[in-house]
């Protein structure tokens, strides 16, 4: 076991590895790669059946999902048995034949008093538009800054880029100001308007780096045959980067629909999303675990089914260096 | 037409929603479809086409809101007297606020540390492994999760029952607590370790993201590397500090500012959890609290451009070690 060669350790080729270069999901590169992974499978083998790292790893998938499951469980328990015991004693009842399980803590929080099911509508609305605003500006936008030469296109650039240092906090104040101030403050047209700002940044930047990967010579070649910039756009790149656009639009779908700070900020009463009905529950109601546990759920539904179904996208888009600051 | 501002029925929303993505729509198609017309236009305008409302959006959104917020950082309560630095005196001289700014700043050491050290840990023990994906996803999901639903399920696993006769624990923790025969804890409402509990909920959170990018990182080494490596003798332990870590320290970078920056902008959590209260404040949400609740503008501003202050020097590191990799390619 010698630390000798450390220091003259090659450089890291890559740290970060472009969205392209993993070498799970690529049917492409699968032949070649198969024999890879196998061989690095074979040569792992002895550290993976050493008991004490199967051990920490089960113990951390454990503590990774016992959290989420004890509150599934809950909301399907009747109120008066989750005030009675903790979830994990439907193991055993349920083996005694005594536990009882109901879909009333759901009817209740999407028909009763929490009308749940009006905010999941809202938080609906609020998302579509604010996912598809975002990405069609940042398309366009990263376009002009890959393929059109024009002057100060650089400086222009980085500034984009530099945007992405300015915290949400340092916008709320003033955009609220102007809202109320023409009179829209409240609607759903502020909460489309902010989240596209606020998603501009990030998503220029990084579409404009997928943007920059394709061939120019398929632009030049387009350009020959007398296509102009709207025609390269829609024609040429457009569908080249459709993996792009749907990595990127899992990210906003996933933050849009998950944001409390500019739902609080930005709606009234009939327009707030489920994050700032289901967080006001847990100030409200914070004992009444059949609601919040029933609300928690039916707030993660739509999330998870989408992060589930694409994970593969989301996935590559945060390897492309995609993260939310 | 009051339903387009008003909307009160499902119906009128999405109705609402179409007619925004509609007219967005039929907005750029014109701006396109007006610059592709003639044959010859100058590049610039072609530029402005593309990049105008977007730059546009920006110049206003953001640019203007942060000078719009620095200045007013330096007036009072209510914007109407200049009071210089009174703001900041104020923020780090009392004692509320100066527990405001120690909690952000274990915020911001803790979470990237714990959940980068958990993240690669569990990528190096399943790497390869026949479970690798499953064990993915388990520890990938809570990344899905809205901040405050994680708020609410760890809310819940932290729920606390006095502890006497015919009373059963319900949250696990407590319940843990009394099978090994300690007392039950308020643990949200014990100062100093609610914050420790609290930032448990965003390690998390945030483990999955760190697992996903240093896994692809560690499939990434080189097999040469490896197989010299093991050549000279080295397996385990030494194999995973002496070339795993060096190897992929790049993206421990990126992840490590990347959950820094999250944990610095925390909000959702300690809304959720104890509203800041019991001593457990962060900047991002003493902003919220200034803002909205104690309607001190002053103040409220202040603690922004710190937040603002704060992110500058993570992310021009986190630019400069990109720089530094793509130079090296």
């Amino acid at each position: 076991m010698s630390g000798s060669n450390t220091p003259t350790f090659p450089p890291p080729i890559d740290g970060v590895p472009a969205a392209g270069r993993r070498d799970d999901d690529e049917p492409a590169a699968r032949k070649d790669r198969l024999s890879r992974l196998e061989r690095r499978a074979i040569a792992t083998k002895g550290r993976l059946s050493s008991p004490w790292a199967s051990g920490i790893a089960i113990i951390l998938a454990i503590l990774w999902t016992l959290p989420s499951l004890g509150l599934l469980v809950t909301s399907f328990r009747p109120s008066l048995d989750i005030r009675r015991s903790g979830w994990w004693t439907v193991v055993p009842d349920l083996l005694g034949g005594q536990a009882a399980f109901t879909l009333e803590n759901y009817d209740q929080a999407i028909h009763g008093n929490a009308s749940l099911g009006e905010f999941f509508v809202n938080s609906f609305v609020i998302t579509l538009p604010a996912v598809v605003i975002p990405i069609t500006l940042a398309l366009l936008a990263a376009y002009a800054f890959a393929w059109i030469p024009f002057k100060g296109r650089s400086f222009l650039f980085v500034a984009v880029f530099t945007l992405q240092v300015v915290p949400l906090q340092v916008a709320l104040v003033p955009l609220l100001r102007d809202y109320v101030k023409i009179g829209i403050n409240g609607s759903f047209w502020t909460v489309w308007i902010s989240h596209s700002i606020f998603a501009l940044p990030l998503a220029i930047f990084l579409l404009h780096n997928f943007m920059k990967e394709i061939p120019p010579s398929l632009v030049e070649a387009a350009r020959v045959d007398g296509a102009g910039h709207v025609q390269v756009f829609f024609r040429v790149l457009m569908p080249l980067l459709v993996p792009a656009i749907a990595s990127f639009g899992i990210f906003q779908f996933l933050w849009v629909w998950n944001d409390l700070l500019v739902g609080l900020t930005f709606t009234r009463a009939g327009s707030r999303p489920l994050t700032v009905a289901v967080a006001e529950l847990a100030g409200s109601r914070g004992g009444q675990w059949q609601l919040l546990s029933a609300g928690a759920f039916i707030s993660m539904i739509v999330p998870l089914v989408v992060f589930l179904a694409l994970q593969r996208y989301f996935v590559r888009g945060l390897l492309a260096g995609s993260v939310k600051g | 037409m009051g339903w387009l501002l008003n909307p009160t029925t499902p119906g009128e929303k999405i109705a609402d929603m179409f007619i925004a993505i509609a007219l967005f729509v039929v907005v750029m198609g014109l701006i396109l479809y007006l610059v592709d017309r003639p044959k010859r236009v100058p590049n610039w305008v072609v530029a402005l086409a593309f990049a105008g409302v977007p730059l546009l959006l920006l110049a206003y959104g953001l640019v203007r809101s942060a000078l719009i917020t620095l200045w007013s950082s330096f007036f009072d309560r209510t914007g109407d007297t200049f009071v210089r630095f009174d703001n900041y005196k104020q923020m780090f001289t009392t004692g509320q606020f100066q527990q405001v700014l120690v909690n952000t700043a274990i915020w911001v050491i803790a979470v990237p540390v714990l959940a980068t050290f958990i993240g690669l840990v569990y990528a190096v023990i399943i790497d390869r492994s026949r479970f690798e994906r499953a064990a993915k996803v388990l520890i990938f999901i809570p990344m899905a999760i809205s901040m405050v639903g994680a708020s609410i399920i760890w809310r819940f696993v932290y729920e606390f029952r006095p502890n006497q006769p015919n009373i059963q624990q319900t949250g696990l923790l407590n319940q843990v607590l009394v099978w090994i025969g300690l007392e039950p804890q308020q643990f949200l409402l014990n100062q100093p370790s609610n914050t420790a509990f609290l930032i448990v909920v965003m390690i998390w959170i945030q483990t999955g993201f760190a697992m996903t990018v240093l896994s692809a990182a560690i499939k990434a080494i080189p097999d040469d590397i490896i197989e010299a490596a093991r050549l000279d003798g080295l397996s385990g332990v030494g194999m995973f500090r002496y070339i795993t870590v060096p190897s992929i320290r790049p993206a421990l970078i990126v992840v490590l500012t990347t959950i820094a920056i999250t944990a610095l902008k925390v909000f959702d959590i300690v809304r959720t959890m104890t509203g800041g209260q019991f001593g457990t404040g962060v900047v991002a949400n003493e902003f919220f609290t200034q803002a909205f609740r104690q309607n001190n503008q002053g103040l409220a501003s202040a603690f922004a451009v710190v937040l603002f202050i704060l992110v500058i020097p993570i992310i021009a590191y986190n630019v400069r070690q990109l720089r530094k990799t793509e130079e090296i390619r």
